[in-house]
């Protein structure tokens, strides 16, 4: 019975991996090629889903090609032509439209069950021994905590492979939408609520994710990448990021940076742990580890970095990071000092 | 009784002074001349909702583009919803509703004439208002669904949103008495003998779409009233600093929003019914069920709006439930298609422009449904939902559906309303240019949303994979604006130098068809005598053709006014102060009163 069971698991999922592929082909394009893709799951939960959809999809051809082979069909056999003769005035057929009601409500039955499961079963309690982690939103970037070993970060998320991750969601200003396709479905963030979601990356490797939910004018620039490293090097990231912030010699260009740091305000709105307190912009005690800027719109390099200084508003769309109108100086020296703290 | 047995023509009897001049259609209150008034109107905003679609597409045929700014492609995306929802398909479907249901039920006029030109000219000033804000100051920005607390005014200080909320509560204003006057009319007007299982599926889906427009505009009325004390007077529905909900905005909107989407589908589904049975020569199939499943959709089009919310995070409890109500539409909506195929089955087809437009329909609306289904499960929606997946599947739905069905009832009608014929040739043109063009443009949606590209976005990055898509749906784009061209084109030279069509060129059975084209201001010279569905094919079908215009002694026809538009005026002018001033508003203030007192006091003769 399990072997028949997954046996025609197995042929629904080749019938509509073969269609999803074939419609892909279509358009002379591989796989690869789609960083942000749905239609590869990386986690248990998007995996879920994959099968789920999958299912959806099989019927939905199924059902797509027959209605409309049939109305082609009809339109092709019944067209007018000289001498056919006048149709018959019948006004319709009792059998016919109870079948036809019957018919889609058992596909429902198909997809529905399914459906209803997949939701209990994704939306359940994290299983315990989850890695938690609270996300919150911000016009326009992500802020990533650790509560388990005091992490704060920005725009790149990271987890190991294979342990369950409990995600909080919250946001600080508007609704956003927190979404990483590889690992699964989207969760909004909401003023007052708290929102949860949870998964367990399977594979190795870099995601890019991005908001869903319309949020003002850079929606498009809120985007974020899940990094997905082994056990071990996951320990590795945390214990940098537990680390103290790297101290600049005062005299290098490093240390000019960090004074213009304490100077011309940025403490107002940037953390670097045991330097400023400021919660408004992301969290900068590990700057130079990331490896993109401004809400992951950009590489992080200095010439990136620069740029987004002087004016993040060019970069960026309506950030609300202010223009402090820095000299060509002093962000020399700022880029210095971030990249440092590695 | 009755002696006078001569035809009397159209212009013999409208009110002299009117026909033809601009005072003729400001102070129309003919029911056939205010559904031209609609029709026109809402072609032009189609328009404009149209070069706003263009320009997004513009934007983004390549990543990283900068044809538009982040700002401006913002407001594009909320007025192009917000233009084709309620100011180019809901009022093309008003014109239908306006031209067709006093012919199609037997009647001379709608039950309230003048509130009938009052509908149109509030509508019209809605518009106008909500279209004003592009020159003053920018136009909303927050989506055509207008999340709150976005909308807050913290985070929307600009006078944007206020336009948005003010201009859809005049344009309610005209969809409420628009609703209700139709509601009564085909209630109360209906011909001797025009049961209500004897109205024609039109006439049923016109009823059905008032009812939800009369339940479903008070609803997004009290959310936009929430919202606008919100940034008006420091209220707090939506604060959510001071303990508001911001997701009961959702709910709000969404009780209205989705049964809005029936409000924009069923006018359509009741044109294809009429066209279907005309060109296939045979009676519709299942007429009861074809109506029933109608009245179904309408009634459970209120219980699956938090289909919409699925990110929101309610809960498996509601997910399932309003996935399994979402389902159920889709049960009557197939038998609706089923009985469709049903009706062309065993016909002779005659594939005229309008009849190719209605099969264009079927065929796109079952792909609408299709992917509607598949993000009915929640699971699947949480990949798709605010992707490009979902904005193929609306324009499968509201184009492939609403608007093909418009243009099969345009040249279904177009003779009734003109009474001239457009022209074939090109009228195909325009139906393959369309379909083809629309498939070009939505179709790679579907798989650019699949693979991760999200909605509302100015701008993606190169390495995405998104490119040769979003180029693809650019290219169709211009394909549907030629379409468009060759339509306006037949549309204009038919007008003028288009075939004569006499009074029932396609050979149609509802009782349009049996008076003049077009109609006299008084539609029917001897109201027809109904004795079952598809009166033209019944046995007394001739008689009634031949009746319908005889004049029996004096008709007395309502005449024309002009305090339906100056109360709309002075009502929109009203709301609009409170994004103006007092300025604005006190004189209209005054000019509505004026308005109503006359119109209350106006004689009738």
């Amino acid at each position: 019975m399990t072997v028949r069971k997954l046996d025609s698991t197995l042929v629904l999922r080749l019938i509509a991996g073969l269609l999803i592929a074939g419609a892909l082909a279509l358009c002379g394009c591989a796989l690869k090629d789609y960083p942000q893709s749905t239609l590869h799951p990386h986690s248990d939960y998007a995996e879920s889903i994959q099968r789920l959809l999958e299912t959806l999809v099989f019927w939905v051809v199924v059902i797509f090609v027959l209605v409309e082979g049939v109305l082609i069909w009809t339109v092709v056999r019944f067209r007018s032509r000289p001498g056919a003769p006048e149709p018959k005035p019948v006004h319709g057929n009792t059998t016919l439209e109870v079948a036809w009601t019957i018919a889609p409500a058992l596909i429902l039955a198909f997809v529905a069950v399914p459906t209803v499961l997949t939701i209990f079963k994704t939306q359940g309690r994290p299983p315990d021994g989850a890695m938690p982690v609270r996300v919150v939103g911000h016009q326009w970037w992500w802020e990533f905590q650790y509560p388990e070993y005091n992490i704060t970060t920005a725009s790149e998320l990271h987890v190991p492979v294979g342990r369950p991750v409990a995600v909080s969601l919250e946001t600080a200003d508007v609704i956003h939408s927190f979404w990483f396709p590889a690992v699964g479905g989207k969760r909004d963030v909401v003023p007052s609520r708290v929102n949860h979601m949870w998964f367990t990356a399977g594979s190795l490797g870099e995601f890019p994710g991005q908001c869903a939910e319309l949020c003002g004018i850079s929606h498009a620039n809120m985007r974020a990448k899940l990094i997905v490293s082994k056990p071990e090097d996951f320990q590795a990231w945390v214990a940098a990021q537990q680390s103290p912030p790297v101290e600049p010699d005062s005299t290098s260009l490093a240390g000019k940076g960090k004074q213009v740091f304490l100077e011309v305000g940025c403490v107002a709105c940037h953390t670097i742990q045991g330097i400023s307190p400021g919660i408004i912009g992301p969290n900068l005690t590990h700057f130079g580890s990331r490896g993109s800027i401004a809400g992951a719109t950009y590489l992080n390099n200095d010439d990136n970095l620069g740029k987004w200084l002087a004016n993040p508003q060019a970069r960026k769309p309506g950030a609300t990071m202010l223009n402090l109108g820095l000299n060509p100086d002093q962000i020399a020296a700022l880029v210095a000092y971030l990249q440092s703290l590695k | 009784m009755a002696t006078t047995t001569a035809p009397i023509t159209a212009a013999a009897h409208a009110p002299a002074e009117s026909v033809g001049s601009l005072w003729g259609w400001i102070t129309t209150v003919d029911h056939k001349r205010i559904g031209a008034l609609y029709g026109v109107t809402a072609f032009i905003f189609f328009l404009i909702g149209g070069l706003e679609a263009t320009l997004m597409r513009i934007q983004l045929a390549r990543p990283e583009n900068t044809f538009v700014s982040p700002d401006v492609f913002n407001q594009l995306f909320t007025m192009h919803g917000t233009t084709m929802i309620f100011l180019a398909i809901m009022p093309l479907s008003a014109s239908f509703f306006n031209f067709l249901i006093p012919l199609m039920i037997g009647a001379r006029d709608v039950a309230f004439p003048r509130l009938n030109a009052f509908s149109y000219w509030v509508f019209l000033c809605g518009a106008v208002f909500l279209n004003l804000s592009f020159f003053l100051g920018g136009a909303p920005d927050t989506g055509w669904f207008g999340y709150s607390n976005l909308t807050s005014s913290q985070y929307s200080p600009g006078h944007g949103v206020d336009f948005w909320a003010v201009g859809l509560q005049i344009l309610g204003i005209a969809s409420l008495a628009a609703g209700f006057n139709f509601i009564i009319t085909i209630v109360n007007m209906r011909a001797p003998g025009m049961k209500l299982m004897r109205m024609p599926v039109f006439v049923w889906m016109t009823l059905v779409t008032s009812f939800l427009i009369i339940f479903a505009f008070p609803v997004i009325t009290v959310a936009l009233v929430f919202l606008l004390f919100d940034r008006f007077t420091g209220t707090n529905f939506f604060a959510p600093a001071m303990g508001a909900d911001p997701v009961l905005w959702q709910h709000l909107f969404w009780l209205f929003g989705h049964p809005e989407v029936y409000i924009l589908i069923l006018p359509a589904m009741g044109i294809v019914s009429e066209v279907l049975p005309t060109f296939s020569r045979k009676p519709l199939f299942g007429y009861p069920v074809v109506v029933y499943s109608g009245i179904f959709i309408g009634f459970m089009g209120w219980g699956v709006w938090s289909h919409h919310m699925f990110s929101v995070g309610l809960g498996p409890i509601a997910d399932s439930f309003f996935a399994l109500t979402t389902m159920l539409i889709a049960i009557p909506t197939g038998v609706k298609i089923f009985n469709w195929i049903g009706t062309m089955w065993g016909g002779r087809l005659e594939l005229k422009t309008a009849m190719l437009f209605a099969i264009g329909f079927i065929s796109m609306f079952i792909m609408g449904g299709l992917s509607g289904f598949m993000h009915a499960s929640p699971p699947a929606d949480l990949q798709q939902t605010d992707t490009y997946f979902v904005v193929a599947h609306i324009h499968y739905v509201l184009f492939g559906g609403s608007m093909l069905g418009i243009f099969s009832g345009l040249y279904y009608w177009f003779p009734k309303m003109t009474g001239r014929l457009m022209n074939e040739g090109l009228g195909k043109l325009h139906f393959w240019l369309t379909i083809i063009s629309m498939n070009v443009t939505f179709f790679p949606m579907h798989f650019v949303g699949l693979l991760g590209m999200p909605r509302r976005v100015y701008t993606y990055a190169p390495h995405m994979g998104f490119d040769t898509m979003n180029l693809i749906s650019t290219v169709g784009v211009f394909g549907i604006a030629i379409s468009l061209l060759v339509f306006i084109w037949n549309f204009l030279s038919s007008t003028r130098s288009g075939a004569v069509a006499g009074p029932n060129p396609w050979g149609g059975a509802t009782l349009e068809w049996a008076i003049a084209s077009p109609p006299p201001a008084h539609n029917f010279g001897t109201i027809p005598t109904v004795h079952g569905l598809d009166p033209l094919w019944a046995k007394d079908g001739a008689d009634i053709a031949r009746t319908a215009s005889l004049v029996r002694g004096h008709i007395h026809m309502p005449p024309n006014s002009v305090w339906p538009a100056v109360s709309a005026l002075g009502m929109s002018m009203l709301l609009s102060g409170m994004v103006f001033g007092w300025w604005v508003g006190i004189p209209g203030l005054v000019f509505m009163l004026v308005g109503f007192y006359s119109w209350a006091f106006e004689p009738c003769h």
